[in-house]
């Protein structure tokens, strides 16, 4: 059986714990790379982080891209969009496709 | 064209016919797997898309209603509402084999007693933004897993598309031509080798009816 876990500031993901999901608040990048190597290694197939958390350790979720599990997904946090989850959509077509044919404008 | 280094025989030359052989067929089956990898990962990358903007624009909604929870509450309050879940998800995880690569198949199962109710605390003393922000956030939970499947799918298969495509281009620009090129390399060698032994036998034999004519003068 797998859990899904949440990790990111504490106001944007408060509202997960609700629902039985398991919320892990950081407050820094180097706590965020703590956490998120720690529960990697746990049974979580699934990894929602946010994307302000998200965008200072970037190479941290790199490393576990190509793996099966966990599937670490960025989400909006409660400052907005950055794109960042949009970012990563482009960059997988750009990898297979060798350019980028969904997103031009 | 760089051709290999080979000894210029027979044995060589099948040999290396046989190689070729292999190194076409492989080409044109990888190239097949590549196509049809594309179009799995163009068709899921474009849904993948679609559900990202559905999902961000109803977190964003989600955050909303939080925030003007946030306003009405005191944090301990909020934070005393949402300390202890009623509800459980877990997660059944299999796995969907799309061209020999596994993706993952996530299905979730949530464990509450009431099924209408999952709000941890009581009404008495939260607002009502509250109820609405986990109402409409566990409305996204579903489209979330999906998201997660999907992005999931399409970064495993961008892989294997990029690898794919390497091996392709490997077989095609690399291998292929060095192999075309040595063969005929054999081949001209060969070809050689008996145009040599062809005049040196007629030489031979110019030479041997010379002999005769001196012989009966």
């Amino acid at each position: 059986m797998y859990k899904i876990g949440v990790i990111g500031d504490k106001d944007s993901i408060l509202g997960f714990k609700a629902l039985g999901l398991s919320v892990f608040p950081v407050t820094n990048p180097s706590q965020a790379e703590e956490v998120l190597h720690k529960i990697a290694k746990e049974k979580f197939a699934v990894i929602y982080i946010t994307e302000q958390v998200a965008k200072d350790i970037v190479e941290s979720i790199e490393v576990y891209k190509d793996e099966r599990f966990p599937a670490i997904i960025p989400i909006p946090g409660n400052q907005g969009v950055l794109g960042m989850g949009m970012q990563n959509v482009r960059k997988s077509v750009e990898r297979a496709v060798g350019a980028d044919i969904l997103f031009k404008e | 064209m760089a051709k290999m280094r080979v000894n210029p025989t027979r044995m060589e030359l099948t040999r290396l016919k046989k190689r070729l052989r292999v190194a076409r067929r492989g080409h044109k089956l990888l190239k097949d797997k590549r196509d049809e990898l594309m179009k799995q990962f163009l068709e899921l990358v474009k849904k993948n898309k679609e559900l990202r903007e559905k999902v961000e624009k109803m977190m964003m909604k989600v955050h909303d209603n939080f925030l003007i929870a946030r306003a009405v509450m005191s944090s301990e309050m909020l934070e005393q509402a949402l300390m202890f879940p009623k509800q459980r998800v877990s997660l059944e995880v299999s796995t969907r084999n799309i061209m020999s690569v596994d993706v993952p198949d996530f299905h979730f199962k949530t464990k509450s007693d009431d099924e209408s109710n999952i709000y941890p605390y009581g009404f008495a003393m939260t607002s009502g933004e509250l109820d609405s922000a986990i109402g409409t956030l566990s409305e996204v939970l579903p489209y979330m897993l999906e998201l997660a499947q999907m992005e999931k799918a399409a970064q495993l298969l961008a892989e294997e598309i990029e690898k794919t495509r390497r091996r392709v281009n490997a077989l095609e620009y690399v291998l292929i031509p060095q192999l075309t090129e040595t063969i005929k390399y054999i081949v001209m060698k060969l070809d050689e080798n008996e145009r040599g032994n062809l005049t040196r036998l007629m030489k031979v034999k110019d030479m041997m009816i010379q002999q005769q004519i001196e012989a009966m003068h």
